[in-house]
């Protein structure tokens, strides 16, 4: 089986290295790198906004572009974090915590460059996890039934509404929200309109396009609006000081290994973002760091775990998605949407049907990442500029931008006013210290999670014991309920200890990597240290 | 904890209230609105069947939710600074954003893309309060031009320059 995935791999190297699919995924990196530097956005407003764009295309480029904006504005994103201490995707929070202290030491060069490094060895390990993981991966999913199907969706969904950052029963209540707005639309068994309100334009569904850039763009913008300022920190990085010396390459060395195998192990699990693998990451490095009090004030190791961390985990969180087609978290909902809208249905078959997809995407994971590196070299200095942009003129752009891209999905007025629709309502849950993302994981699963959950209840004539009696669904449905009663433990546990000590709480404490996560979006929580 | 830590605890209290109530409201009307549709049983669901349950979820949720309210100063160690940050209404912002979007889907439609662009840029740039007339002017300008350049003329988008209706 090794062999023949190497063989597919070698074609696969012959899709991406198609000059049109090469110039895509490079056009890909370099404007996903450009939108991730910019503040305030994300991986998730880089690929709604651009997504549009992809409608022409040809499935094959188009996916690979996608995928070159998301480890792109990735990668980028972590040049604001080290530089300005903004923190514009939440796994970045904790790549400020050292990444700034380094900056202000002089040292941002060899933070950057040392997550370029980190990233690349990373993504790698990733992309050969993925390669070897996948078809095994597959030849269980055939054998995967309607039950099967919705208990692995329930873990998903699950585990991204409980493992994000904050309450979990809030993250849960965001997941069901997203799947309440993926009900909307035309039942496909019946035909009959649910939660059309009497739009006929709400009969195809709410558009993905629309509810990620309300939620991911105009909720930003609502929140950021006369907060968040440019603050140029004028730090100069010049190619020079990014290439870390010897003795730099050594120390990082064992911390991007530790934080690599940390972002692998948790990118096979389902709805484990990235937030939470980065903080484990630290929180290892920092037990099994001899001089721990270095962590906070510019240590090395502090960088280069976290970025690897995501950045493997970014790359296996591709097998879920592919082979299964239940995606681990939100970007990854998004990659699946932008596959569904070209007709792709990803999941086991995908491997067989779309091969040049599949394994054209695994080598261009490789040849992006290795522009990336090529890219970020002699860009530096630009991204550095981009920076400063004022955020009073990125954000009337952006939402120009918005408005425009979302028109063009369908040539439709109305999915504009969805956008403010969406836009609203995140905000205002935002307000109540809701998380947003699982929305948007809720909403590309769930007409999924209805289909076979009605699929798997036809088949045993209405009998609820069909998930708990095959085997492969009912580990899926313990592994969910070990889930909620871990959760349940946690939050007992964490409500005695305050209780136990309030005095203490009240005093500022030591940041331990299972505080910060709460909110890492605002860039003030991260200034305070 | 001094006045403002005790108001903020208030607050804190009350956000996670709230927030539960949302989602308890939001719970009733979806399941309402599910329970208009046929129910059917476990064996032949119904249209209804789907939304109805998750709305119940939700309102058991929301419940949860109020019932687990934290007091913010304890809640998963934010820094005291945080609460400074979450404070004032920023109406003028709010305003212009959503203002900026409803004149887009408005000029859109009576008056095509030439205004529609120039009007999203324009009002909500004056959301931001260092952004004077002038700078917003220069700003829609040039994101007007952009837009003619790039979006009508080069990615050919079927949206008319200037059109009433």
């Amino acid at each position: 089986m090794i062999g023949h995935s190497l063989a597919d791999l070698w074609q696969g190297f012959g899709v991406a290295l198609e000059w049109h699919n090469l110039m895509w995924s490079f056009f890909g990196v370099l404007v996903g790198n450009l939108i991730g530097v910019l503040p305030g956005m994300g991986p998730l407003s880089a690929i709604s906004i651009l997504l549009p764009l992809t409608y022409t295309m040809h499935p094959v480029p188009a996916i690979l572009m996608l995928a070159g904006i998301f480890y792109g504005s990735q990668y980028g994103g972590a040049i604001g974090a080290i530089l300005l201490n903004l923190p514009c995707h939440p796994p970045h929070a904790v790549t400020c915590l050292d990444g700034y202290p380094m900056t202000r030491q002089g040292k941002g060069g060899t933070a950057l460059g040392i997550t370029m490094i980190a990233s690349f060895f990373a993504a790698s390990v990733g992309i050969i996890v993925m390669i070897f993981a996948s078809p095994l991966l597959v030849s269980i999913a055939f054998k995967f039934g309607p039950a099967e199907l919705f208990s692995i969706m329930l873990l998903g969904l699950l585990a991204g509404g409980t493992m994000s950052s904050g309450s979990a029963l809030k993250g849960v209540s965001m997941t069901v929200i997203g799947l309440l707005i993926g009900v909307v639309g035309t039942d496909v068994n019946t035909g009959v309109m649910r939660f059309t309100f009497g739009f006929n334009e709400l009969a195809d569904g709410v558009e993905l396009v629309a509810l990620a850039l309300g939620l991911f763009g105009v909720t930003e913008f609502l929140r950021n609006v006369n907060r968040v300022h440019a603050v140029g920190s004028g730090v100069k990085v010049r190619l020079r000081d990014m290439r870390p010396s010897l003795k730099e390459l050594r120390q990082a060395f064992l911390p991007i290994v530790r934080g690599t195998s940390v972002g692998t192990l948790f990118g096979a699990m389902p709805g484990t973002g990235p937030t939470i693998t980065t903080f484990i990451a630290y929180a290892l490095e920092k037990k099994v760091s001899r001089t721990p009090q270095r962590f906070g004030n510019g240590a090395l190791e502090g960088v280069a775990a976290p970025e690897a961390s995501s950045h493997s985990k970014t790359q296996v969180d591709f097998i879920p998605t592919m082979s299964l087609g239940i995606p681990g978290d939100p970007v990854m909902a998004l990659i699946l949407g932008a596959l569904l809208i070209q007709g792709i249905q990803p999941g086991p078959q995908l491997i067989s049907e779309h091969a040049d997809i599949f394994w054209g995407l695994i080598a261009s994971f490789w040849i992006g990442n290795l522009l990336l590196v090529l890219l970020n070299v002699p860009l530096i200095q630009v991204w550095v500029k981009v920076l400063q942009v004022p955020y009073r003129f990125l954000f009337p752009a952006a939402l120009f931008f918005i408005a425009v891209g979302v028109y063009s999905t369908n040539n439709s007025l109305f999915e504009v006013g969805e956008v403010l629709v969406f836009g609203l309502m995140g905000a205002v849950f935002v307000a109540f210290d809701f998380p947003v993302a699982p929305i948007l994981l809720g909403y590309v699963l769930g007409p999924m999670v209805e289909e076979n959950f009605r699929r798997a209840m036809l088949l045993s004539h209405g009998d609820l014991g069909i998930f708990v009696n095959q085997p492969i669904s009912a580990g899926f449905i313990v592994a969910c309920a070990l889930l909620v009663a871990l959760q349940a433990w946690f939050a007992t546990r964490a409500a005695i200890r305050r209780r136990g000590g309030q005095a203490a709480a009240a005093q500022a404490q030591a940041p331990s990597p299972n505080d910060a996560p709460r909110d890492p979006k605002r860039p003030t929580l991260v200034k305070q240290r | 904890m001094d006045e403002a830590g005790a108001g903020r605890f208030l607050s804190g209290y009350r956000r996670d209230y709230y927030g539960g109530a949302l989602m308890c409201l939001i719970g009733l009307g979806a399941a309402a609105q599910g329970l208009q549709y046929s129910f059917g049983s476990l064996t032949r669901m119904g249209p209804g069947f789907f939304p109805t349950c998750l709305g119940a979820i939700l309102v058991l949720l929301g419940f949860g939710i109020a019932a687990t309210a934290k007091r913010p100063a304890l809640r998963d160690g934010v820094p005291d600074g945080a609460a400074a940050e979450r404070p004032r209404p920023e109406w003028r912002g709010w305003f212009c954003i959503l203002g900026g979007i409803v004149a887009f889907v408005v000029l859109g439609k009576w008056g095509g893309l030439l205004p529609a662009s120039f009007a999203v840029t324009f009002i909500s740039a004056f959301g931001d309060r260092d952004n004077t007339w002038k700078s917003a002017l220069v700003l829609a300008t040039t994101i007007t031009i952009l837009a003619v350049v790039v979006f009508w003329w080069a990615l050919q988008l079927q949206f008319p320059l200037l059109s009433w209706g």
